[in-house]
């Protein structure tokens, strides 16, 4: 179980690394950084200055390990666009996007694991086909859409609900669906698949034999069992999400990591997008080794190894 | 009144190329007390058949009968709260797959307790009482300690008795064995065996032992049941049918047993050559007229049930023999008290 | 202890094979509802698009500022003569519909030229050779599992600029992992069978064994993922368009057009409606198409 961790977590880093030198060379490859830095108008002499006083006439390597150095404690540098350093940014659009991604997830495991339960034990029936069509559905609307077209429905025509921004909790309601939606058909195709297999199981049998009512047959000893991959789904789809919320973001004009990154985009402020690719992959290989870790919890063969 | 009264009992599955008839007018009755054997081949339909008691069957699986009862209770008129009531209370299953048949999610105790509890509405000491008392009676030593392992932690015959004493929770009535030794390498087959037919005669449960092995038969059964492609075609004690086997299949099934002394070294065992037919689609005759020698025209209609001596009956249209050469010495007594 | 030698009982399910496995493929195609109604719908919608200067006389890039945000014709000011209206430059909404289908279907399957050349000759080379190989394009694949797809792809765009060819490249190079997975394990299964064996008992160039033993067995997984990715890069180009790095105006991309009419959605919603639902239609036919071809070519793996 140990060994097994270190490995994990050996692997995880290096991808880390990995990732941290696309992420480097993202910035290096959008041309000049002096001349970025110092503005259309500067002179050469204040460009010359600029990439002295920031360290770009040193060879790539060495500015890789000092950038590397800095992103492990977190300093991303000055931003070149607001007036911010960019750990400071992040820090104040983070808690938007972790709180949307995680009532997304909410409503996406909500609506999904119900789902996948019904579909699979009324398997063939109407129930399932819906719920299958619901998925098909699901993997064909587009994110953007779906939040323009909630925004129409439910804060334009019926006025229930504000149209964008994220000052309140009603402010993440339509946000949250738009965004969760696209989870729904991978965590309830997982569902219901885990489930039909673990009621054709031996062991569902055996409770049966047992004469346990339906409700202990279904919760207790099948879905205890088919939930295991879902957990594992989850964590990824989780990542997915924060990597998603860009769209969402920008739909809903919410203040939060994705929009930062959009607009940095937009404005080639490249040491801000650095900074959100870094964050967002190691979040996601972060939510892969909890997910690992969970897996290894909820299985007795192997926690009790 | 029997126990268990099964009258033309019927099991018939819808697969794509039309009805597979699994099994075919099954009858027998079972008084509390005596071990019934059913034997057959793989897909015979011994275990559709005792699956259809218990009411596990697949669930495209279409069940008929004529009476299906137990201790007078009407199994088909029965709702499913009331059968639900009943299994794991007084009709309990062993099955034949130790590996898988217990939950790999929780532990040994919890999965034991489980039935006492939802039937007897005892507290959590009394069922772990009663589950550490079975798994000692069952042969497990430390059993005490073994309530907190998962099922992965246990080998295969350790876990085999976990089912058995997982069925004796409640003290059943009946206890269906569903080839509960096949998994398991023969010493302790061998252990099973006996433990299960010592525990059939200190509770004075019905049993039945669904299997393909005759010695088992010999060994532990009173009365015994032969199936061949989903139909009943001999049945009685286990004396009468293994000294007088009426019907060509239990014949063959019965040649292709080694008995010591008698089978040589490297002398070849009897078989039986030819296939089981296909089931699907609609049946008529004897089903084992395609590798039987004695086969003839009259085979391909409706064939009799009949009686060769009180108790003891068969189906096909050659006399019943009333005793045989070959018939195997077979320890046919070992099973008796002691 | 002795037992009865049970001599092999046939296969209930054992029903004579009367036709040639394309027939029955044929024959579970036509009865397989998600597999026709995706075929059909993909079939008129590729047709439209194809067509379009056939059915539709306007220019999508035609301008008329005399009638701009014109609506469709159910509602109550629209007109046969612009039957989905036209945008806020007054082009024909319809035209526009007509001709940016064509850039969604190139953006969908140039991409997957791409991603599933990349992704097979990973996963094939992961699968063939195991070992080392296995490790190192394994770990390629978490990298890229690693970065998040939409950013990534906004600020590769950003970098080269932002065009209808930048999407393709840049999504072609970011969608291979569903093919490397797929190839990888369908090529382990293969690269242990008995005629992979004979091929190099014979002395077949590892070459000649991937391209004539290999890959035509692992066309069919590989055909099911090459659907469901274009319905994917379909839909980030329409995101990539949406967020204004994607293909450019005046191009009639569907996702571009959506960001256009965002503007004036709260007064006219159809801008936004019909390119939303013709995207959505486009999706979900190609997804129905993969999810039934994945059942038709293999019925064994049928969920």
């Amino acid at each position: 179980m140990l060994m097994f961790l270190l490995r994990r977590l050996a692997v995880a880093l290096s991808v880390v690394l990995t990732v941290s030198v696309i992420a480097f060379l993202l910035l290096h490859l959008s041309g000049d950084l002096a001349l970025a830095i110092a503005g259309p108008e500067a002179s050469p002499e204040q460009v010359a200055q600029v990439r002295a006083q920031f360290g770009l006439d040193r060879p790539m390597i060495v500015q890789y390990g000092a950038w590397l150095a800095d992103a492990a404690r977190f300093d991303f540098g000055r931003s070149f666009y607001f007036r911010d350093t960019v750990a400071a940014l992040v820090v104040q659009r983070m808690p938007v996007t972790l709180t949307l991604g995680a009532i997304s997830l909410g409503v996406a495991l909500v609506i999904a694991i119900p789902l996948g339960v019904l579909a699979a034990v009324k398997r063939g029936s109407w129930i399932d086909r819906a719920a299958l069509i619901f998925c098909a559905l699901g993997q064909a609307i587009p994110t953007f859409w779906l939040g323009l077209s909630l925004i129409i429905l439910f804060a334009v025509n019926l006025r229930w609900l504000p149209v964008s921004g994220s000052a309140t909790w009603a402010h993440y309601v339509l946000p949250s669906v738009a965004l969760g939606w696209y989870a729904v058909p991978a965590v309830m195709r997982l569902t219901r698949n885990g489930m039909l297999d673990v009621l054709a199981s031996d062991y569902i049998r055996t409770a049966r034999a047992k004469g346990l009512r339906w409700p202990q047959v279904l919760f207790k000893h099948a879905l205890r069992n088919a939930v295991v991959p879902v957990v594992a789904l989850a964590a990824v789809q989780f990542g997915f999400m924060l990597g998603g919320s860009i769209v969402v973001e920008a739909v809903f004009s919410m203040q939060g990591l994705g929009h930062l990154a959009w607009e940095a985009i937009a404005r080639k402020d490249f040491p801000v997008v650095q900074a959100v690719v870094m964050l967002l992959a190691t979040i996601y290989i972060g939510l892969t080794l909890l997910a690992d870790l969970l897996n290894a919890w909820l299985d007795p063969r192997i926690r009790v190894a | 009144m029997p126990l268990l009264d099964v009258d033309h009992l019927t099991i018939d599955i819808p697969t794509e190329g039309g009805l597979l008839h699994a099994v075919n007018d099954v009858s027998f009755t079972l008084e509390r007390g005596e071990t019934l054997a059913i034997v057959g081949e793989s897909g015979s339909g011994k275990s559709l058949t005792s699956l259809a008691l218990m009411d596990l069957l697949p669930s495209k699986a279409i069940r008929r009968a004529r009476s299906l009862r137990f201790d007078g209770i009407d199994l088909q008129a029965a709702s499913e709260r009331d059968k639900e009531n009943l299994r794991g209370d007084r009709m309990a299953m062993i099955f034949q797959e130790p590996m898988t048949s217990l939950n790999p999610a929780y532990t040994i105790g919890d999965q034991l307790a489980e039935a006492l509890r939802r039937h007897r509405k005892v507290d959590r000491k009394t069922a772990r009482d009663r589950a550490v008392h079975l798994l000692e009676r069952v042969g497990i030593t430390a059993a005490a300690s073994r309530l907190g392992q998962y099922p992965h932690q246990l080998s295969g015959g350790l876990r085999q008795r976990v089912m058995i004493a997982m069925g004796l929770m409640c003290e059943p009535d009946l206890i269906i064995a569903d080839e509960p030794t096949t998994a398991l390498d023969v010493t302790i087959q061998a252990q099973i065996l006996k433990l299960l037919r010592d525990l059939q005669q200190e509770f004075g449960m019905a049993l039945i032992l669904v299997t393909h092995d005759l010695g088992v038969v010999a060994r532990v059964a009173t009365k015994v049941a032969v199936m061949y492609a989903g139909r009943l075609v001999e049945t009685g004690p286990v004396e009468a049918v293994f000294g007088a086997p009426s019907h060509p299949y239990t014949r063959g099934l019965l040649r292709a047993i080694p008995v010591p002394g008698r089978t040589r070294p490297g002398e070849p065992l009897g078989t039986i050559p030819g296939q089981v037919p296909s089931l699907v689609g609609p049946l008529s005759g004897c089903s084992f007229r395609n590798r039987c020698d004695h086969a003839q025209d009259a085979c391909a209609s409706e064939i009799p049930d009949r009686t060769v001596t009180p108790g003891h009956r068969m189906a096909c249209i050659l006399d019943p023999v009333q005793t045989w050469a070959e018939a195997p010495a077979l320890a046919l007594d070992d099973r008796r008290p002691q | 202890m002795t037992s009865v030698s049970a001599s092999g009982a046939a296969p209930l399910d054992d029903v004579p094979l009367r036709r040639s496995p394309l027939a029955r493929m044929a024959k579970r195609a036509l009865r397989h509802p998600g597999f026709m109604a995706g075929t059909v719908v993909l079939a008129v919608l590729l047709l439209c698009s194809l067509a379009a200067p056939l059915i539709t006389a306007y220019d999508p890039y035609a301008q008329d500022i005399s009638r701009r945000l014109l609506p469709p014709v159910w509602q109550a000011k629209g007109t046969w003569e612009h039957w989905l209206g036209t945008d806020k430059l007054g082009r024909d909404y319809f035209a526009r519909l007509l001709y940016g289908g064509r850039i969604s279907l190139l953006i969908g399957v140039a991409t997957v030229l791409v991603s599933g050349t990349i992704g097979t000759a990973l996963g094939v080379a992961a699968g063939f050779f195991g070992g080392r190989v296995d490790l190192v394009i394994g770990y390629i694949i978490n990298v890229r599992l690693a970065l998040p797809v939409v950013l990534v792809a906004l600020a590769a765009a950003a970098l080269v600029g932002s065009s209808l060819n930048t999407v393709i490249i840049v999504l072609g190079l970011l969608l291979w992992d569903r093919f490397a997975v797929v190839a990888r394990s369908a090529t382990q299964q293969i690269a242990g069978a008995d005629f992979v064996a004979a091929a190099r008992s014979i002395g077949c160039s590892t070459r000649l064994i991937v391209l004539s033993e290999v890959l035509p067995n692992i066309l069919n997984p590989l055909i099911v993922i090459a659907t469901l990715e274009m319905a994917h890069a379909i839909l980030l180009e329409a995101a990539l368009s949406f967020l204004g790095l994607g293909v450019q105006p005046p191009l009639p991309s569907w996702g571009l057009m959506i960001a256009e009419g965002k503007q004036f959605m709260f007064f006219s919603p159809w801008v936004i409606t019909v390119p939303g639902v013709a995207l959505v239609a486009l999706v979900l036919a190609i997804n129905l198409l993969g999810d039934g071809l994945r059942d038709v070519t293999a019925p064994e793996n049928r969920s």
